[in-house]
């Protein structure tokens, strides 16, 4: 009986998975450490910052989204608590002289993510759903419409700044320039994303996921979701204090902006374009959402335009984000037959790509009018020259718009019967196999 | 002090109704579609937008039509080729699809009309002092907005009692969970029921436009607290949502017109409070915190009433 | 009944209404422990609602309802199933997204003493490991183990509701109509495995198929417009006067 029993069970994980696993990790690590010997320009160290703390973050958002199904509008309070009790606490340390060096302070930027998600959590995560996203939204306002009034605390709008550079030394270190502060972020990133994958692989990360899919039948298998909930809550609120008080050790200050309605909207953009539905999902959005907006930003001044349409248009038709459309095509890959979609692709891809030309040609002819119709017609955008009075332009956008569309969907509707039938054939494939 | 009061309870009523113009659309939507349109108050800033240019081209009176009319379509438009497409993929993908909505839109409307307020006027027909209370002159205006908006909201009670349409609303209202019976025009119902819900949130955004400050963030700035307004209704309950719209618009007017503090009322007693880091919640006055109310009051509710005060449904 | 040995379920004078409308009017019925018993009666006689209120997932208005002695009413529903109570639902109702295997794993952390852990490795308890194989094994789908619960078919995922319900180990089950919808032969075999798996368990049913009513139940009860009209053996039912005008006549004709 026992035999049967074990083998009922999955097996456990071979050698070669388990060197895998770890591999992968040791690899990462790897990376993280050489990455600056590569690209070691200030400018580059900056973003890497950035990234690692946007990945913290959006992963501390995906333990409410993506593993407990809670739409949370208001993320930022927890990050921006955490980053201006992290600059009071380097403030409060240099001025008493405590032995306490800043690679510790993020714990303290956790442990008050983790104790205000813990105050506010309880009411808020008694509800699910769209009653739950608005409580969210409603918190958020409240606190950041709180930090304007309390001034003392929060320094109104010039922020609270701090001087990270006089804790306590390690090895020499203090700190100041930008590549220690890499290796920091670097340090707690890893920490900070091992520490939630394994959250993923426990008894409670498991009913996270069992509320997520059906919190009803969660109470009829021993288990209150409001408690599953308010602990998800919890350790959402405590990881994303750490990333807010790396972002405040990062720039040495914290401000109302912190803890905005901007910030809680940039988290849930970077959590979903990557891909709520798998762990890597958010690291991949947090990537590509830090690269794009310094990147778009400095080419056109609606950047942020792009980035809202760019937003809906996954949701239309890549609700599964980045990751989500990758992860797609692994059975095409196992059953061989990859190769017959790439075709269909390429033909769908020229239609939209004319048809997003076209709509970007228009935009920046109508952003040229309305925002400073009186200077020069011959803009720039994208680095590319074009005449924003000229009816030929007009005339190209609106072409481009219209027939791309058009062909588009008819290209993109060919693409989903070469990807039925490539699945069909590399099912089969994996069934012989 | 009297003056304060009858000025106050004009014109939180005022605002209460300008609430409920929007939240009976959302409530109404929500409870049809089963999705929170996150984008409403962006449907309010078309509104005012769209009045002030319409009024500029060919004056305020068909601009009060107008506006509406192309929001309302925009809204239909809205639903029937992005929220239903959306729809498939559950409720969080839909009101994401409305989250994403609202960002774009206030972009556009940012990149048009720029980030300053626009001018938008009274029109002169309304634009003299209706009575004056003691020495305050009312303005005619605020009288025309509280007409209109009760006319709407009659009008809603009629067409809710009396058509076909109102019928079927009234018992999604009620069983959100039979609208999928509706049988085949329940797309058309759909479509019909956002264009009318986003119609009437610009019919709020072009009457409170030349009112209030007609400018780029006016939707995030309402948004939030006409969540706020459903939330502590009652998500899907209509009753709950006028009573929190009024309670809400009146708790906020009244806020704004009170100047007393922790330290005007026991400053006396211990003046050491002043000195430490409390003091700003010592000398905090009434008004300064009237923005923050409608989201103490949502606290409060969701620690005593967590369903709203009218609500029964979960979700 | 037999001696001291409180019953496994009682009723006591429990109704229940929505606004105006009394859905269920005083209802009384008891289950004693180690005994099959089926809950009959036709289209809205309360029979679904009477499992709600039992297993939590509605309050009563008034009465009394009892777990082997102990008040239960008005308690939540995980606070009923950490008693030794645990139901079935009627619409399949699993975690979708979830592997076969995870669904059954959920539903064994609780009465394995798990909790809330957030510092164990869940593939790392060899005592869930074990009864969550165990349950796979029972409800014979240890082939789909790692195949999403949404992408099953419908004996499937009503074998697995099954599963879920009966894996932490509850004594007192309550199956909702745990055949709906199935052919004959899936019929058969869902009764046998409800015959296997709630071997020395109480067993409460609702079912519409009285072949598996008549031989799957000690006792029967008759539930007609939210009363219990009869309650007895399956003898005793089939030769009622009473059971046989209001709800088996119509049937048999």
């Amino acid at each position: 009986m026992r035999d049967i029993t074990v083998s009922a069970a999955p097996p456990p994980p071979a050698l070669a998975d388990k060197l895998k696993f770890y591999g992968i990790w040791v690899g990462v690590a790897l990376i993280l450490l050489l990455l600056p010997k590569i690209l070691s320009s200030g400018g580059s160290l900056t973003t890497f910052s950035l990234i690692g703390i946007s990945i913290i973050f959006a992963l501390s958002y995906n333990i409410l989204l993506g593993q407990t199904g809670m739409l949370s509008f208001g993320h930022a309070v927890y990050y921006g608590l955490g980053g201006f009790l992290a600059i009071h606490a380097i403030n409060f340390i240099v001025g008493h002289k405590f032995p306490i060096p800043l690679p510790l302070v993020p714990m303290i930027g956790g442990a008050t993510g983790l104790f205000f998600a813990a105050l506010i959590g309880w009411v808020s995560t008694q509800r699910s759903g769209t009653a739950f996203a608005m409580i969210s939204l409603g918190l958020a306002e409240l606190v950041a419409s709180s930090a304007l009034i309390l001034r003392s605390f929060f320094g109104g709008e010039a922020g609270v700044s701090a001087n990270r550079t006089k804790l306590l030394k390690v090895f020499d270190w203090n700190f100041g320039p930008q590549i220690q502060i890499y290796y920091l972020v670097a340090a707690w990133t890893l920490v900070a994303v091992i520490a939630m994958y394994a959250l993923t692989r426990t008894p409670l990360g498991r009913m996270c996921n069992a509320v997520r899919d059906n919190p009803e039948r969660v109470q009829f298998v021993g288990y209150d979701p409001h408690v599953i909930r308010y602990l998800a809550f919890c350790f959402a609120g405590f990881f994303a204090g750490i990333a807010g008080a790396l972002a405040a050790i990062n720039f040495e200050i914290a401000n109302s902006a912190y803890l905005g309605a901007v910030q809680s909207g940039t988290v849930l953009f970077a959590a979903y374009i990557g891909g709520i539905g798998f762990f890597i999902g958010p690291i991949v959005g947090a990537i590509f959402v830090t690269f794009l907006s310094l990147g778009l930003s400095d080419v056109t001044p609606v950047w942020q335009l792009y980035f809202g349409l760019f937003f809906i248009a996954v949701v239309m038709f890549a609700p599964g984000g980045i990751t989500g459309l990758l992860m797609m095509h692994r059975p095409l890959l196992k059953g061989g037959t990859m190769l017959r979609v790439l075709p269909s692709y390429a033909v769908a891809l020229l239609p939209t790509l004319a048809m997003v030309i076209g709509l970007m040609l228009a935009i920046e002819s109508t952003v040229h009018y309305t925002v400073n119709p009186s200077e020069n017609p011959h803009i720039r955008a994208f680095g590319i020259p074009f005449n924003a009075a000229s009816p030929l332009t007009w005339a190209a956008a609106l072409a481009l718009i219209v027939v791309g569309f058009a062909l588009a969907r008819l290209s993109w509707r060919r693409v989903g019967h070469a990807w039925d039938e490539a699945l069909t054939t590399a099912r089969q494939n994996g069934v012989a196999a | 002090m009297l003056e304060l009061i009858v000025i106050s309870t004009l014109n939180g009523v005022l605002y209460g109704m300008l609430l409920f113009l929007m939240a009976s659309g959302l409530t109404v939507i929500f409870s049809m579609l089963g999705v929170l349109n996150f984008a409403h108050a962006s449907f309010y800033m078309l509104g005012a937008f769209f009045g002030f240019q319409i009024s500029r081209w060919v004056g305020f009176w068909p601009a009060l039509l107008i506006a509406p009319l192309l929001a309302g379509a925009i809204g239909a438009a809205v639903e029937r080729y992005g929220l239903r497409r959306v729809h498939k993929n559950g409720h969080v993908a839909e009101l994401l699809f409305t989250f994403g909505l609202a960002f774009a839109i206030e972009e556009i409307v940012q990149i048009i009309w720029g980030k300053s307020p626009v001018d938008f006027r009274v029109p002169p027909l309304l634009d003299f002092p209706a009575f004056t209370i003691f020495s305050t002159n009312y303005p005619a205006f605020k009288m025309f907005m509280l007409l209109v908006s009760v006319a709407i909201f009659l009008g809603l009670l009629l067409a809710l009692k009396k058509t076909r349409i109102g019928l079927i609303v009234q018992a999604a209202l009620t069983h959100p969970h039979m609208v999928g019976h509706l049988g085949h025009n329940v797309g058309r119902i759909f479509m019909l029921v956002f264009g009318v819900g986003t119609a009437l949130a610009a019919v709020a955004g072009v009457i409170a436009g030349p009112a209030l400050v007609t400018q780029s963030n006016m939707a995030g700035l309402l948004g939030p607290i006409l969540f706020v307004v459903v939330v502590v209704g009652g998500l899907g309950s209509l009753p709950g949502a006028f009573i929190a719209s009024l309670l809400i618009g009146l708790l906020q007017t009244f806020a704004v017109s009170m100047n007393a503090s922790l330290a005007g009322l026991l400053g006396p007693l211990s003046p050491d409070l002043a000195q430490s880091w409390l003091s700003d919640i010592w000398n905090v006055t009434i008004a300064q915190i009237a923005p923050i109310m409608p989201y103490l009051l949502l606290v409060l509710v969701l620690i005593f009433r967590p369903m709203g005060l009218l609500g029964t449904r979960d979700t | 009944m037999s001696g001291k040995e409180p019953n496994a379920i009682e009723l006591r004078d429990v109704e229940k209404s929505f606004g105006i409308t009394k859905v269920i009017q005083t209802i009384n019925l008891k289950v004693a422990q180690g005994e099959r018993h089926a809950l009959i009666g036709p289209n809205g006689a309360g029979k679904s609602t009477t499992f709600n209120l039992i297993s939590g997932y509605m309050k009563p208005t008034s009465g009394s309802i009892q777990l082997r002695g102990e008040e239960i009413a008005g308690l939540r529903p995980f606070q009923i199933n950490r008693r030794g109570l645990s139901r079935s639902f009627q619409v399949t109702n699993v975690f979708g997204n979830m592997t076969v295997w995870e669904n059954l794993r959920c539903a064994v952390l609780w009465a394995t003493g798990q909790r809330y852990a957030f510092w164990k490795n869940i593939d790392k308890l060899p005592e869930v490991r074990e009864r969550t194989a165990r349950i796979l094994e029972d409800i014979h789908l240890v082939g789909r183990r790692d195949v999403p619960a949404g992408l099953l078919t419908y004996a499937e995922q009503r074998a697995l509701e099954i599963g879920i319900t009966i894996a932490g180990g509850a004594n007192v089950i309550l199956l909702d109509e745990p055949t709906a919808g199935m052919s004959h032969a899936e019929t058969e075999r869902a009764v046998s495995l409800i015959r296997r798996l709630t071997e020395g368990r109480t067993l409460l049913i609702v079912e519409h198929d009285m072949s598996v009513v008549f031989g799957l139940a000690d006792r029967i009860s008759v539930l007609v417009y939210g009363q219990v009209i009869a309650s007895g053996t399956p003898e005793e039912i089939r030769g009622n006067p009473k059971v046989k005008e209001a709800y088996l006549g119509e049937e048999a004709a």
